[in-house]
């Protein structure tokens, strides 16, 4: 393939990975997240075996496997589940509203690019461009953190991290070595185990799952 | 020696996730720890014949920084399975935990000892990611262990906080790989600690200047570094005890020993004080907020992590100043640090058990209820403020000479920390273990060794240094120059 067409396909999965996430932060209803989580996954694990073709680098077919398994199949199975079992269709309020959220998106995609531009200069990879992306990427999930008051959905937020973090990675440096990408792998997979066990804990104890109902542990005056 | 002592946790944890709550359970925790600290003792020994060395096709490697640290951790883990023997007994005559909450207990705790001794080998900086993940995770639900709301509500921003900032450092550590690409070629050698250190001089320094700073965000999370010290009072005081008592004493040493870690090799690359004066930075800032905090506490053990904060904001703000002395009183305050706080958690565990809350006002008459838990948090909290002729003395005393040469003007910042915090563990402490016993103080048997044996070795350390420790400090203080 010619570097020129593969370097603008990975821009372009990138475009998508970057829409999934803007559009993960004007979702409101919960399996409509799930959804976008798992076609950013989907995204990602497409970007991931082009650019492991593109430059020869037979491990990461191994990660874009290993993404499409977890990220596109196996995780947003379990939060589907989760959902149904645990009755949550709608988002609870949010802090913020959804025009606000996505301003202040666009702002964290500037600023991601102000703060890659230095390391960007330095890389000669087909992938490079999409560097800024990824932290984008990162950034958006944590705002999607911070704005939403709901167990799942920060949960939701906490795994776009951890897409665009292994974005980063395959953007920067063709991937971190294999067993770093497994260990990685596996801690998010311990972390769903975790997350899961939570939600029936937070639900069975608070009968909701607003984390707002969880501030007891405050300092006293 | 290094392959067993990571195995020995890991075959407990299966082996007690096996046994379950039988009669027999806390013995099998405690010889496993009891394995692990002669595995790690047997480390050190060839370390001290050896010098260090690398094993495993180098993927582990041991030096004097990272054997000391990982003795402690096994020693630490030892006594606290002995403390949780007697401690978890009494949780489950007041019906706190049944059967599958002690299984899960022990299998947990094993398997959180082994991750910290792999975040403390490894010589693969991604690994090093890897296991302090694993660390939190594994400790997450010992977190939440008694169910309650606010358990619940601690493990849960504990488990989102961490996670987070966690993933701040995984974002540094793969501008990391991407700068030793450059240099090493691809592959998991470019990852390998001691091959980044040999070549540190010719990483491109903009990148590692970038990457420090999700690097101190990320880990700094974990070593509770304010203000990304949220969870840290909240999970450290709503957990069973003997999980506070490793959170405080071992988890935030290793985290700021991958912290460390991965200065050294900034510093190697930017040739400028960049990173250290961050680390300083935060240091000041967390001694400061976390004294003035700990004013305001009535729960005892939140008071207590409170401290931890403090003391962690110490020992960063030392390895950030930088120099022989200061990193050889940081170096000394976390191996100190450790070993007080721990004995301090076991007796407040105790005492806490003893009245049935965490409520200070509520806790009184110590020394005459039980003079072992009323003295060993006397004399625990002697040590932790920095009295002499305890080993925090020395370590805080080396901290404020190096300060007073190297940076005047913060002085004053650092005194009125330590001063504040003095005066206000002191307020709390004295009526506590002071007066009469209580009506509704329970008696109970404590667990008299672990903190005996703690408070013995603080004194020690504080009068005089063992050959092989000074050695080692100094080959340290050599290495992170």
């Amino acid at each position: 393939m010619d570097i020129n067409i593969a370097s603008q396909i990975t821009s372009f999965l990138a475009a998508l990975v970057l829409l999934t996430a803007f559009a993960m932060l004007a979702q409101r209803r919960m399996y409509g997240l799930v959804n976008l989580f798992a076609w950013q996954g989907l995204f990602l694990s497409i970007n991931t075996a082009i650019v492991g073709f593109v430059a020869g680098k037979h491990h990461l077919y191994i990660s874009s496997v290993l993404t499409l398994s977890l990220k596109v199949i196996l995780l947003p199975y379990i939060l589907h589940v989760l959902i149904r079992r645990l009755k949550v269709h709608k988002e609870v309020e949010m802090v913020v509203n959804i025009p606000m959220t996505m301003l202040i998106g666009i702002a964290l995609v500037i600023f991601s690019y102000h703060l890659t531009a230095p390391v960007m200069e330095l890389s000669t990879l087909v992938t490079r461009s999409t560097l800024a992306v990824a932290l984008a990427t990162v950034m958006i999930g944590l705002l999607m953190m911070i704005t939403r008051r709901h167990a799942v959905t920060q949960i939701i937020g906490f795994l776009a991290m951890e897409n665009g973090l292994f974005f980063a990675a395959t953007s920067a440096t063709y991937g971190m070595p294999l067993v770093v990408e497994l260990g990685v792998a596996l801690d998010i997979l311990i972390a769903a185990f975790i997350f899961g066990i939570f939600f029936f804990h937070i639900n069975t104890t608070f009968d909701s799952l607003d984390v707002d109902q969880m501030a007891r542990l405050k300092e006293e005056d | 020696m290094l392959l067993i002592l990571l195995l020995v946790p890991l075959f407990a944890a299966v082996i007690l996730a096996f046994v379950g709550d039988r009669k027999f359970a806390p013995e099998i925790n405690i010889i496993g720890s009891a394995a692990t600290f002669v595995a790690g003792a047997g480390l050190a020994l060839q370390v001290f014949e050896q010098g260090p060395m690398l094993a495993g096709k180098n993927f582990f490697f041991v030096d004097a920084f990272n054997v000391y640290l990982a003795v402690l951790t096994s020693f630490v883990s030892m006594t606290t399975a002995i403390f949780s023997r007697r401690y978890m007994r009494r949780e489950r005559e007041h019906g706190r935990i049944g059967h599958i909450r002690i299984r899960f207990y022990h299998a947990m705790f094993q398997l959180f000892i082994f991750a910290m001794l792999l975040c403390l080998l490894t010589n693969n900086i991604g690994v090093l990611w890897i296991a302090m993940e694993l660390a939190t995770l594994s400790t997450v639900l010992l977190v939440s262990l008694y169910r309650t709301p606010t358990a619940i509500e601690a493990a849960w921003k504990y488990f989102i906080l961490c996670g987070v900032g966690i993933s701040q450092a995984l974002f540094g550590t793969v501008l990391l790989y991407f700068a030793a690409e450059k240099v090493l070629g691809e592959g998991g050698e470019a990852l390998l600690w001691t091959n980044l250190n040999k070549v540190s001089g010719s990483l491109e320094p903009t990148v590692l200047s970038l990457a420090f700073v999700f690097l101190m965000v990320g880990y700094g999370t974990k070593v509770g570094l304010v203000p990304l010290h949220n969870w840290l009072p909240d999970a450290h005081s709503e957990g069973p005890t003997p999980i506070s008592a490793v959170l405080s004493g071992l988890l935030l040493n290793v985290a700021l020993y991958a912290l460390v870690r991965c200065k050294v090799l900034v510093d190697g690359s930017t040739g400028t004080h960049h990173a250290g004066n961050i680390m300083m930075g935060f240091g000041l800032l967390s001694i400061l907020v976390a004294a003035f905090s700990l004013l305001r506490q009535k729960d005892i053990k939140r008071m207590f992590s409170y401290s931890s904060i403090e003391h962690m904001g110490i020992a960063t703000f030392a390895f950030g100043l930088g120099g022989p002395i200061a990193t050889f009183g940081a170096l000394l305050h976390m191996l100190v640090h450790s070993l007080a706080k721990s004995a301090i958690f076991f007796t407040v565990g105790h005492a806490s058990q003893m009245h049935r809350t965490q409520d200070m006002d509520k806790i009184m008459g110590l020394f005459k209820g039980n003079p072992l838990v009323g003295w060993g948090l006397m004399f625990g909290v002697m040590a932790i403020v920095g009295m002499p002729p305890f080993g925090v003395f020395t370590s805080e005393f080396l901290i404020l000479t190096a300060t007073i040469k190297d940076a005047p003007w913060l002085t004053p910042f650092l005194l009125l920390g330590l001063g504040v915090a003095f005066a206000a563990l002191f307020r709390r402490v004295q009526p506590m273990v002071s007066g009469d016993v209580p009506p509704h103080q329970k008696p109970m048997k404590a667990a008299h060794v672990p903190v005996i044996l703690h408070m013995a070795l603080v004194l020690m350390l504080g009068i005089y240094m063992p050959g092989f420790l000074n050695n080692w400090f100094h080959t340290a203080v050599e290495l992170l120059k």
